[in-house]
């Protein structure tokens, strides 16, 4: 196949443009920006679509930027830290590759993988969280995870990889640019549903906030307090954040759209994104990680690969520009 | 060509990457041996990232950390000392493991060192991905292919060796049960 001209030359990242730390700012900044939307918009969903509790996540991010910080007995003080602060740090670095406004922050030949690789992180990180405490309730909610992870892990690699396999490139600048025509929601309806489900299961969000349910006393979060609880809750309101705007640029077109700015049409997307997931999301009863796995396994990862290989078939017939 | 920066940067993770790996054999606890020897592969990925293999880098990064966590999962299933709750020493037959390492670590350092590597003919691709999946799936696919099956095979046959229950204990002698007889129910047949 003839190359398109999108995986090839190299488009300038918001770093070279930029220079580094004004461009790593406006990530921070975007990915502060994302989470706290997101924060909002959940909890509007969550106390039936009043508008009065979007003040909510301030009022509790106040509370716990003042409040003080509680211990266990002998916690694992270093790996408890250092899964804490990998959260929100995660958050910001999967953002890096995300192109809003047209332009990465990093701009590598494998930002896909980049991505995943970062929610893969997240499961060293989740994990720490709960060892760390020295804390049963946190212990059993960080397996949790991990048995959650095993069950959306493939499903997800296999959404993200279809929709570079349709634009040919690992590329999201490129994903981007072969959507001029069509965006990839319409020929990847699957990979799309299964990349925002694993969305909310690697943040242990909605129907897959088992890790941290309530029958475990909030799991994983269950000992956080304080300035911890804070930078935990909100690296996980950045990473579906993230996820959303991700969503957006692999599927729906990122910036393409008639009249308002390419930077003004992402966010309106991604906006709409996370109103759609929190509305579902918190419809949806608690999933439990030990029967969502035989249903991942068995229907999420089939149901991927057939939608891999039409992408594919598609390809090889030059569906795609 | 390779700046200064970058191999500043290769120099300083390699540095990381071994006093990582030593660090897997001081500490006392499973969890903190764990993410030690993590620590190390993700600086290793690091060097590949500041050398410019961009998928590499990433996809080590990936693979080493779900590995590792894969591994703390089988950690408390199979261990003496459930989850490392406690501490232990994470040396086993001291000597001979020293020797062992010791000499392997005189081979790499002297076959590295000796060996007349070729030196690069052509520039640096814009897209290295493109060049590995080209040099991967190109000449050698048959090689990958055959790889490839030979390891579903071997995960397969491992699995079906490892587990004490078959479709029999499912479905019943005759197989005829509706619905499977599961220790964990996940819906589905």
């Amino acid at each position: 196949m003839p190359d398109p001209g999108v995986s090839g030359a190299e488009p300038l990242s918001l770093a070279a443009a930029w220079g580094l730390v004004p461009a790593v700012l406006a990530v921070v900044a975007a990915a502060l920006v994302l989470g706290t939307v997101f924060a909002i918009v959940d909890n509007v969903a969550i106390n039936g679509a009043r508008v009065r509790s979007a003040a909510e996540p301030f009022r509790t991010s106040l509370r716990w930027l003042i409040q003080q910080r509680r211990t266990t007995l002998s916690p694992d003080r270093l790996l408890w830290r250092a899964g804490i602060v990998a959260v929100p740090v995660l958050a910001v670095l999967s953002l890096a590759v995300v192109p809003i406004g047209g332009r990465t922050l990093l701009t590598t030949s494998a930002d896909l993988v980049w991505f995943n690789a970062m929610e893969a992180l997240l499961w060293a990180a989740v994990w720490l969280v709960g060892w760390g405490p020295n804390a049963v309730h946190a212990l059993v909610g960080g397996y949790r995870f991990l048995a959650q992870g095993l069950a959306y892990e493939l499903p997800l690699m296999f959404a993200l990889i279809t929709a570079g396999l349709g634009a040919d490139s690992l590329r999201t600048t490129g994903i981007v640019a072969a959507q001029e025509n069509l965006w990839f929601v319409v020929t990847m309806p699957v990979a799309f549903v299964v990349f925002l489900a694993s969305a909310a299961a690697f943040t242990f969000w909605g129907p897959f906030a088992a890790p941290a349910g309530a029958d475990i006393a909030s799991g994983v979060i269950s000992e956080l307090s304080g300035v911890d609880r804070l930078v935990v809750q909100a690296g996980r309101a950045v990473f579906l954040g993230a996820a959303a705007a991700m969503a957006v640029a692999l599927f729906l077109g990122g910036g393409a759209g008639p009249w308002l700015g390419e930077p003004v049409w992402y966010l309106l997307k991604t906006f709409a994104v996370m109103a759609a997931v929190a509305a579902v999301g918190r419809r949806v009863p608690l999933l439990r990680p030990d029967r969502f796995v035989e249903f991942a396994w068995m229907v999420l990862v089939p149901a991927t690969l057939l939608q891999t290989l039409m992408v594919g078939l598609l390809v090889i017939w030059g569906f795609y520009p | 060509m390779l700046n200064e920066l970058s191999v500043v940067a290769v120099a300083a993770l390699g540095l990381l990457s071994v006093a990582a790996g030593v660090a897997v054999f001081v500490v006392d606890s499973m969890a903190r041996a764990t993410f030690a020897l993590l620590v190390s592969f993700l600086a290793v990925a690091g060097m590949l990232l500041a050398l410019e293999l961009t998928y590499l880098g990433v996809v080590t990064a990936l693979m080493m950390t779900i590995e590792m966590l894969i591994m703390v999962v089988f950690m408390i299933m199979f261990m003496m000392n459930p989850a490392g709750l406690m501490p232990m020493t994470m040396v086993h037959n001291g000597r001979a493991s020293a020797a062992a390492g010791i000499t392997v670590f005189a081979v790499l350092t002297v076959g590295i060192w000796t060996i007349d590597w070729p030196s690069r003919t052509g520039s640096l691709p814009a897209d290295s991905t493109r060049q590995l999946g080209g040099a991967i799936m190109g000449s050698h696919m048959l090689v990958m292919l055959v790889i490839g099956i030979g390891l579903f095979a071997t995960i397969i046959s491992g699995t079906v060796l490892a587990t004490h229950r078959g479709r029999y204990d499912r479905f019943g002698a005759d197989l005829r049960n509706a619905r499977p007889k599961d220790p964990t129910g996940g819906g589905l047949k």
